[in-house]
């Protein structure tokens, strides 16, 4: 903020001071502390590590030498760990309160997971070492590939997908490479996509060369069977389904077994969105309910941490039909004990191919299975149970205040329009207005198909006294937005920063730092 | 439970004040015949913290470590040493357990070592532009060539023989997908050279890998000038990203898209992921972009700050036309690449290029006083490529039961009889000259 000019202080570079209600001489207040740039802070002279000196001169790279250096700065350690640590107290996190970011499972990271997956046997292993070597690793993704092969109720598992995305982008190959075995690959092109989908799932159709053919919602938010009928008229060109269930508006499909009946005798599979596989785990097996494909989010429902967006995990299940062609590498249980199968042969050589380098996000597999044996199949069972516990209570005690954007119970997670908010203000503006609670928003304008949606999944890791303190705080900031209180238009008045203006940065994109003092 | 907060009571009184009796009723558009009576089948029940840790430290030493002997391993992964400051950065709750900042006002933490990891990331590959990471070094190679694909409107890719197999493959894979059509180039140590032939007015890029997979470092200059002549664009990445210290970055040589493998910088083995994909381009084809971008604005008091930008390029807004499916980017691990950057600094990464390049010059040195060893690998940083008297396999199995991790036999990637004896062998700081000693002593009695 521009200091005031009555201010009894006198700031050169007023420019750089921190959003803060008082202005202050050091840009910092109370415990939140100034922090610049490492561009600004650091020299090229200056360094965090101690390193030995190079004893040649020469080199053998044959010319291909670096004509100009990198010019970045480097940071002492004590000058480095306070960037940082300065830095994080400008962050939400799921340790300092309800993270409640519908259809995102921010849930509890159990600090056992991270201690595991540091255990030097895990962590410090490569990943082309001779495979005699690394039994014990082979073992551990072997043992979370059976898990999740039972708690999903399929045959097949491919565990190298490297996040959501990327496992949709594994059971849509099989989907390819499977229409391609029977001949049909240059006609069948049409993926269904109901319109409340994840933006990943059109996308990936696209990226598969497939060509999307949108389902709208019936007044429910589920699939308008009538519509899914409609597309079904002429199948000579259906591919398949892609089908988040839960859906994007917190409901189970009910009629999700004669989708996949339909789908299958169209001719065309049915790839099943697991992003909300929290609702269902330990309690319900999507194989049980016709899926041919299923990404599981390692991130969302087994608590590996989000990381501020990664690293994701996305082991993907097959069902028989199409087991054969999940990509390589895969793992076999021989007499001898675990080995890879790397190439497209033998009992892979149908297999779509390589997606990625190595063998999968390891690190992640060993938080999960850390999660899963914690929990057990009793605690797995608690788990969706609590987690859509959780989330009814949640929709009972907001939908006084809210507009529920759905009659009847939820599973995961409570989806509200924004029927209830004044003319003048905006979902956006409600968010905004929780950031000044202490709280972080809920999902916003998503899924697409309600307007001004506000999507809440609190997960199962929220005391009963979390979620009332949470209610009665989002129920004040709605009962404002319901007012028209307009002083919402500028919050978060609290936060580090105050609200961002995003238009410029899209119109004059600024993506790295530069000294010419623009 | 211990990751339950919910007692009985709660339960009890959640569902009286909801109006059900029984968590059933939420589950009532569950079909019948999917209905489970009870628990899943054949899962344990849960376990308490010791009887999990008990298991899962009993199946890591069933491993060998990457520290317990000498360890020559490399292609597309190397063992660095990381700052213990590094992971304490990492685990901070504030970063580990936070989201996508889609808040950007109360995600300024994130959002701030984003904009200086890709202003790190863009240096180091003397690039305009970086992205906020992708999965790892191999999906932003793919995703490199679809990129090049969209802006020239060609389908045509070219794949050098430098290029890592599984990057190969990563790229068929998702080209084909597209019916792109893909040229592969005969594997070769010094694949880079004979690039030009390979042009023509239908090729969108070709995609070269320096250091390459063979570990032969190539100016690619003459390269991009070719392609550039035709319309087409020069992709170039490396796997070593501690080479930058040293060897010319892909901007030097004209390269349109560079693409990288950052696990070296701040990132354990992890026997091969999570890792991060280091993405960047000339500023002209941002808008062409995949990934996540964070750029600079200002608050309504007129503060700088940061926020996702360009969204418009994205699965999320755009669904079906975006430039990419990638949702989730590396996050965690992009933290660690720029906490360890910060570290190093233009000054440490030199020098600990320079290390790594010595350890190289050490190897090497020692190795061809061998009787019919043979390095292939013409310029190199500090990995390269030597041919035994004896089959790669066996000469690696038989180190690996001496207790040497010596390197990967060429032929486990890369199929054909050319490569059956050849060995590809990495070094870094870690390297010592005991292990270097003890690796060639014990290659002199297998060969013998």
């Amino acid at each position: 903020m521009k200091i005031d000019e009555n201010s009894e202080f006198s700031v050169d570079d007023s420019e750089k001071i921190v959003s803060l209600p008082l202005g202050t001489v050091s840009g910092s207040r109370g415990l939140l502390q100034r922090e610049d740039l490492i561009f600004e802070i650091g020299t090229t002279e200056q360094t965090g590590v101690d390193l030995s000196e190079p004893e040649i001169s020469t080199d053998r790279l044959g010319g291909v030498r670096r004509r100009k250096s990198c010019g970045l700065p480097g940071l002492s350690e004590p000058q480095t760990l306070r960037h940082y640590i300065r830095l994080s107290q400008r962050n939400y996190a799921i340790d300092l309160g309800v993270f409640p970011l519908g259809s995102c499972t921010m849930k509890h990271n159990p600090r056992l997971n991270e201690k595991m997956a540091r255990l030097s046997g895990f962590a410090d292993i490569h990943p082309l070492q001779p495979q005699a070597t690394v039994q014990g690793a082979l073992e551990v993704i072997s043992e979370l590939a059976e898990i999740l092969k039972k708690l999903t109720g399929m045959p097949a598992i491919a565990m190298s997908p490297k996040a959501g995305a990327h496992g949709e982008l594994c059971g849509m190959l099989a989907i390819r490479s499977a229409l391609r075995e029977r001949g049909e690959l240059e006609r069948r092109k049409r993926v269904l996509v109901p319109s409340s989908a994840h933006g990943t799932n059109p996308a990936t159709a696209t990226q598969c060369g497939f060509v999307i053919d949108e389902i709208s919602a019936d007044g429910k938010g589920r699939v308008d069977m009538d519509d899914f009928d409609r597309k079904l008229e002429f199948s000579e060109d259906i591919a398949g389904i892609m089908l988040t269930n839960p859906n994007t508006c917190g409901l189970f499909e009910p009629d999700i077994i004669e989708i996949a009946d339909k789908i299958h005798i169209a001719g065309g599979y049915f790839y099943c969105d697991g992003a909300n596989f929290n609702a269902l785990v330990g309690r319900v097996r999507p194989g049980d309910l016709g899926i041919d494909a299923m990404h599981i989010n390692l991130h969302k429902t087994f608590s590996t941490p989000h990381g501020g967006g990664g690293p994701g995990a996305g082991p993907t299940v097959l069902s028989e039909a199409l087991a054969a062609y999940a990509p390589i590498p895969g793992i076999e249980k021989t007499r001898s004990g675990f080995g890879l199968v790397e190439d497209c042969t033998g009992s892979m050589s149908k297999s779509l191919g390589r997606m990625a380098a190595f063998h999968g996000q390891m690190g992640m597999f060993v938080r999960a299975l850390s999660y899963i044996l914690s929990h057990g199949a009793d605690g797995l069972k608690q788990v969706s149970e609590d987690a859509v516990l959780n989330a009814n209570y949640l929709l009972a005690k907001l939908k006084s205040e809210m507009s529920p954007a759905f009659n009847g119970y939820c599973m995961h997670e409570a989806l509200f329009s924004d029927s209830f908010i004044a003319e003048d203000i905006e979902t956006f503006d409600l968010a905004k207005g929780l950031i000044d609670e202490g709280y972080h928003p809920m999902t916003v304008y998503f899924p697409l198909a309600v307007h001004g949606a506000m999507l809440i999944e609190p997960t199962e890791t929220e005391s009963k006294a979390e979620l009332d303190r949470f209610c009665s705080a989002l129920k004040s900031v709605a009962k404002r937005a319901r007012s028209g209180d307009t002083t919402l238009k500028s919050s978060p008045y609290l936060a580090p920063i105050r609200r961002l203006d995003e238009t410029t940065a899209a119109r004059k994109p600024k993506l790295r730092w530069s000294d010419d003092g623009d | 439970m211990r990751y339950l907060p919910l007692t009985d009571n709660d339960r009890k009184e959640m569902l009286r004040f909801i109006g059900v009796d029984s968590v059933d009723d939420f589950f009532r558009d569950v079909p019948n015949e999917a209905k489970l009576g009870g628990k899943i089948a054949d899962v344990a029940d849960h376990l308490g913290e010791l009887e999990v840790e008990r298991h899962l430290a009993k199946l890591s030493r069933k491993n060998r470590t990457a520290s317990e002997g000498p360890f020559f391993i490399g292609c597309g992964a190397y063992k660095h040493h990381v700052p213990a400051s590094v992971d304490q950065v990492i685990q901070r709750s504030e970063f580990l357990t936070t989201y996508t900042p889609y808040q950007p006002e109360i995600a300024q933490g994130t959002l701030q070592t984003l904009f200086e990891f890709q202003t790190q990331v863009a240096a180091l590959m003397a690039m305009d532009v970086a992205n906020s990471s992708m999965y790892d070094g191999s999906t932003a190679c793919a995703e490199a060539a679809l990129m090049a694909v969209r802006i020239t409107k060609r389908d045509k890719v070219v794949l050098s023989g430098g290029l890592h197999p599984y990057y190969i493959s990563a790229t068929r894979l998702l080209c084909e997908a597209q019916g792109i059509e893909v040229i592969e180039m005969e594997a070769s140590v010094d694949g880079e050279n004979d690039l030009i032939g390979q042009l023509d007015e239908k090729t969108a890029c070709v995609v070269a890998q320096s250091p390459n997979f063979f570990g032969t470092v190539t100016d690619l200059t003459s390269s991009s000038e070719a392609a550039h002549r035709v319309g087409a664009l020069l992709v170039s990445g490396f796997t070593e990203t501690v080479s930058m210290g040293l060897v010319m970055p892909p901007g030097e040589m004209g390269a349109d898209i560079a693409f990288a493998e950052g696990q070296s910088i701040g990132i354990a083995l992890n026997f091969g992921g999570p890792y991060v994909g280091l993405f960047a381009a000339k500023s002209k084809y941002l808008r062409q972009m995949p990934g996540r971008l964070c750029g600079e604005t200002t608050d309504s008091d007129g503060n700088r700050g940061f926020v996702l930008t360009l969204s418009t390029r994205e699965q999320h807004i755009r669904r079906g036309k975006a430039t990419s499916n990638i949702c989730t980017n590396a996050g965690l691990c992009s933290l660690a690449f720029t906490a360890h950057m910060t570290l190093l600094g233009d000054k440490g990464l030199t020098r600990l290029s320079q290390l790594n390049h010595e350890k190289a010059y050490n190897l090497a040195d020692a190795l061809s006083g061998l009787e019919g060893v043979d390095i292939i690998t013409p310029r190199y940083f500090n990995e390269f490529a030597f041919r035994t008297p004896n089959n790669a396999v066996e000469v690696i199995e038989k180190l690996s039961a001496k207790g040497i991790l010596g390197g990967v036999p060429a032929s486990r990637m890369v199929k054909g009889k050319k490569f059956a004896d050849v060995i590809i062998s990495a070094v870094t700081e870690c390297t010592t000259a005991e292990d270097i000693e003890t690796f060639v002593e014990s290659l002199k009695e297998i060969l013998r």
